[in-house]
């Protein structure tokens, strides 16, 4: 029983092999009967339909902006519709010769979204930054500065009028989210009543319906004779709808800071609002970073609807430019195809930094 | 005390070797044999393969090499050896895991109504009188998360002594607990020690081991170091990595 | 001096005191708020005088004016407006409800195999989950419009099977033509439930009396059918089908799903899937390891385990999130007004248009989302506080 003389034992490899591809393939797709069983099915419905997509959409495809060449025998997707089309698509009603401007203010836009994405950008400048990117934008698109013609905004459209939206919306339903979560967690219950019955308004009925109401009503609710641009109702409308939930995402955050932060704050004199600003709303917002990204991403989304108040976003200047064009009409599916492309590419992309987020603060919490 | 000599081993290691992925050496070369009865500790720094050792038992860990045989059924990939064994087994862990949607007498009665296919009633006085031995018998109708973790852990035990089992495993039974708990949980696993039952415990309680253990096993970095009488471990402890272990752990 | 007498209650009006800024604080807000709301009231009031809109709902009975394209019940143009509302609610409650029996199917067979052993399974549903969760829903139905509309073959050429017919006038189906035996064989099915009741608690006390486990599924399935059949053939047996039959334009008689819902539906019911799949993989994840080694080390079958350890937990967490999910498909279900399916918001849609009562007709569309999104709300609420795991 006694170990009197110890050998220690050295480390030896396994006589298994355990990694490596053959063993994955092993593991994860042969691991019994059952598994290979489902991988030979699957495996064979794929070999199947795969070439015959891959056919479709590439091989076969016609790529030229000709319709003749799409109308022929043996031909798969159609892209040429999009190489016909693609400046409607992306761009709308915006003139044709002006189109340079709102290439560079999307670019602008969607570069300082990517730079405010960055840590290392957080600095104080930032809202600053913000505000004169967005002054250039409207100047862009807007012109009647700098020698440029002047463009209405319901001629604006496309991948600009989406990102605009989005970003706009995001920018402003900040302020107004953070004032509801304070609001829906205050002891006074005349604020607090007001501000539970506008979140559990909104998010009770479908945004459809909001912008309906922003944009038959909205008319009706300013004073006799001013004219509210259909851009700003739309905005009035995405920007009240995306605050109704942001402010639950803040909620969260601001329940999850344990009571004792408040109760310390108070201890060193701090006021209400002091104990928010510079003790509660720091931790929070780090927090729930994560689901504003989320929330960004259904805004990002939800402003496809405002092709049904006919503004002409990427579904809506897809079908302006298809619909009205009989020879292109047959081929509206390999559009419809490329607008999803576009959107999935920014959502996916969006979704994937908000999940890398979460696990640096994640990281950030386990010691 | 263990019946040593004339039946044979409960529980049988033979070269038994076990890895993680293809590098991770976890277990090497196990040789050993717990008799019938026999209390045995097994402590040693973390990592040195101790809780992988006593889950090889009831198969919650597969070995890739050397036989292991547990109550004359070797444990191989047979899933109805498996069964049987796992009916022979008991096991508490670190955390408990009692299942928190049941009472505690739920918790108890699972196993022995739907595997046992026992009537209610009489699994649920089976239950009441192992509560009854863990002297928690009053809060058979409280639900897991409502109790102290000592209180659910004594729970732990009672549920696995449903089952009757020959063997009793414990890993690090107290680690999870406050002080002021430990000595709760470390009266029931005496108390049951009295009882005949073969107990084998990772845990890092020196006292419990000197109290009961018929053997105390040293491991480091994945093979049985040492092996003695307790009183002879900690106080003759023969290897160089022992006594390094023991200065560190007895020293405050 | 006597230490009975209560101490005197002083109100304090001094700004230094906590209630009494409370107080003005909340007033302050109140005014504000009285204020907005007048000032926007006021402006409509006069805008609706210049521009000669009545309000008031008296405009829901007069006669539409318009067809409904697809109903459950006939409706013509001499209906009035609060019926053709009606008719509206029904076709949002039909798509929403069929929507979420089935996007909870196939939402849960991903969420599941996400976790299979198989990674190609795997692979496949995480792909899905995220190619269908980041396109816009609009997209996908006015997507699945034109798959259907363009590569259906027309009535003449349509596809069928048996009395099916697929074609771009949708899919026709052979309803049965309604006889008495039809309600004998409902009575038979009432009956059949009860028997299946009674059972469930025969076996019930069985398995506490003895731990013998009898059939809990298929002996009751068995019980429903064959009441149903009883109370059918006592009925009469009735066999006739009302069927499709191709006629000179399109298919005629039986019953029919219009493109248009079928669009909605198969649109609806592959986008919540994805995620009702992302909210099962989350629950399922969310019990700890440790339940299912603590199951295994009591010699529970996996089956077992599964229905008792870990499907109760993994579905308390899973329920909040999936009547969400539900509410989603049904406000999701307002953009069929892009496709032309006459759901409530397209009947609004047209209503407005006819006679300009923009504030009633949107105020009823939003009444309508608001009444269903606060009865979930509701139940949901009574069903966390009965199923949550008591702590301390």
């Amino acid at each position: 029983m006694n170990a009197t003389t110890f050998q220690p034992i050295p480390a030896r490899p396994a006589p298994v092999n355990t990694e490596g591809p053959l063993a994955w393939i092993k593991t994860n797709l042969m691991g019994d009967w059952q598994t290979t069983l489902s991988t030979v099915l699957i495996g064979a419905v794929l070999l199947w339909y795969v070439p015959q997509i891959i056919n479709w959409a590439f091989i076969t495809a016609s790529w030229a902006p000709r319709y003749e060449a799409c109308s022929a025998d043996g031909v798969g997707a159609c892209w040429g519709v999009i190489a016909e089309k693609y400046r409607i698509i992306i761009f709308g009603r915006y003139p044709y010769e002006e189109q340079w401007r709102p290439l560079i203010a999307t670019l602008l836009l969607t570069g300082l979204l990517v730079l405010s994405c960055m840590r290392s950008f957080w600095k104080a400048w930032l809202p600053l930054l913000w505000l004169v990117v967005l002054a250039v934008f409207f100047a862009l698109m807007y012109g009647h500065v700098g020698g440029l013609t002047q463009v209405d905004t319901d001629r604006w459209g496309g991948l600009p009028l989406t990102i605009l939206l989005s970003s706009l919306s995001l920018v402003l339903c900040f302020p107004i989210a953070l004032l509801v979560a304070l609001g829906r967690r205050s002891k006074l219950p005349a604020i607090r009543s007001f501000c539970t019955i506008y979140v559990e308004l909104i998010r009770g009925v479908p945004l459809i319906s909001v912008l309906f109401m922003a944009s038959f009503m909205f008319p009706l609710f300013m004073p006799q004779g001013t004219q509210i641009d259909v851009l700003l109702r739309v905005l009035v409308g995405i920007t009240l709808f995306a605050a109704a939930y942001m402010a639950e995402v803040i909620r969260g955050g601001l329940q999850a800071i344990p009571k004792g932060q408040v109760e310390a704050a108070a201890t060193l004199g701090l006021s209400y609002w002091q104990t928010q600003r510079k003790i509660v709303l720091p931790q929070a917002l780090a927090m729930v970073v994560p689901g504003i990204m989320n929330n960004f991403i259904s805004t990002f989304k939800d402003t496809s609807l405002v092709t049904i108040v006919s503004l002409y976003e990427l579904t809506g200047a897809l079908k302006l430019g298809v619909n009205s064009d009989a020879n292109w009409r047959p081929y509206i599916i390999e559009g419809y195809f490329f607008i999803a492309l576009i959107y999935f590419v920014f959502c996916f992309s969006m979704s994937r930094y908000s999940r890398w987020v979460e696990q640096q603060v994640n990281k950030s919490k386990l010691r | 005390m263990a019946d040593t000599k004339s039946a044979p081993p409960i529980i049988t290691f033979d070269k038994v070797n076990k890895w993680y992925g293809n590098n991770f050496h976890v277990l090497r070369d196990i040789d050993l044999n717990v008799a019938k009865g026999e209390r045995i500790v097994i402590c040693g720094p973390s990592g040195s393969g101790k809780s992988t050792l006593i889950r090889c038992i009831n198969r919650l860990e597969e070995h890739q090499q050397g036989r292991l045989i547990v109550d004359g059924v070797e444990l191989t990939d047979d899933v109805k050896a498996i069964d049987q064994v796992r009916k022979e087994v008991g096991m508490v862990f670190q955390q408990f895991n009692l299942f928190p949607h049941l009472t505690v007498l739920e918790n108890l009665t699972l196993s022995p109504m739907w595997v046992g296919k026992m009537p209610k009633k009489e699994a649920e006085d089976k239950a009441m009188v192992q509560l009854q031995r863990v002297r928690i018998a009053e809060q058979a109708h409280k639900y897991p998360l409502q109790l102290s973790g000592g209180q659910q852990q004594r729970v732990a035990i009672a549920r696995a002594l449903c089952l009757k089992p020959k063997i009793m495993l414990f890993d690090e039974p107290t680690s999870a607990l406050d002080p002021e708990m430990i000595k709760e949980v470390l009266d029931v696993m005496i108390a049951m020690a009295d009882e005949g039952i073969t107990m084998l415990c990772v845990t890092h309680e020196m006292g419990f081991a000197k109290a009961v253990a018929d053997r105390v096993i040293f491991m480091d970095q994945g093979q049985i170091v040492e092996q003695n009488k307790p009183h002879d471990f900690f106080n003759h402890p023969q290897s160089e990595r022992s006594k390094d272990f023991l200065s560190k752990i007895l020293g405050h | 001096m006597s230490f009975h007498t209560p101490a005197p209650k002083k109100t304090s009006w001094s700004w230094r005191s906590q209630a009494f800024r409370g107080l003005v604080y909340q007033l302050l807000a109140i005014i504000a708020i009285a204020g907005v709301v007048w000032f926007l009231a006021h402006n409509t009031l006069v805008n609706m005088r210049v521009r000669g809109i009545q309000s008031g709902f008296d405009f829901m009975a007069q006669a539409a004016g318009f067809d409904i394209g697809e109903s459950l019940y006939p409706f013509d143009s001499e209906e009035s407006y609060w019926r053709a509302f009606l008719v509206g609610v029904t076709n949002t409650l039909r798509v929403a409800l069929l929507g979420i029996i089935l996007s909870t199917l196939l939402g849960t067979l991903l969420g599941m195999g996400r976790f299979s052993r198989n990674a190609l399974v795997r692979g496949l549903c995480l792909s899905y989950v995220e190619a269908f969760r980041n396109i816009p829903v609009l997209l996908q139905l006015l997507m699945w419009y034109v798959i259907l509309t363009e590569t259906l073959p027309s009535s003449d050429s349509a596809w069928q099977l048996g009395s099916f017919f697929l074609s771009k006038g949708g899919l026709n189906y052979p309803i049965p033509v309604w006889a008495t035996g039809q309600l004998w064989a409902a009575f038979g099915l009432l009956g059949g439930v009860g028997l299946v009741l009674v059972y469930r608690r025969w076996v019930r006390r069985q398995f506490e009396a003895t731990g013998q486990l009898r059939s809990a599924f298929w002996v009751p399935v068995l019980i429903l059918v064959s009441c149903s059949l009883v109370g059918w053939a006592l009925g009469g047996a009735p066999t006739e089908l009302n069927r499709p039959i191709k006629g000179d334009f399109s298919i005629e008689n039986g019953g029919a799903l219009t493109p248009e819902f079928l669009a909605v539906l198969i649109g609806l019911t592959l986008y919540t899937a994805s995620f009702i799949a992302e909210v099962v993989r989350g629950g399922i994840a969310s019990v700890p390891r440790g339940q299912s080694e603590a199951a295994s080390a009591l010699g529970l079958s996996h089956q077992q385990e599964m229905r008792l350890v870990m499907l109760p937990q993994a579905l308390r967490v899973i329920i909040p999130p999936l009547t969400n999910q539900y509410l989603n498909l049904t406000k999701n279900s307002s953009l069929a007004v892009a496709i032309g399916y006459p759901d409530v918001v397209s009947i609004a849609n047209t209503a407005l248009n006819q006679t300009g009562r923009a504030v009633e007709c949107i105020s009823i569309v939003m009444l309508v989302y608001l009444s269903t999104s606060l009865g979930t709300s509701l139940l949901m609420g009574w069903y966390n506080s009965r199923a949550a795991i008591k702590e301390r």
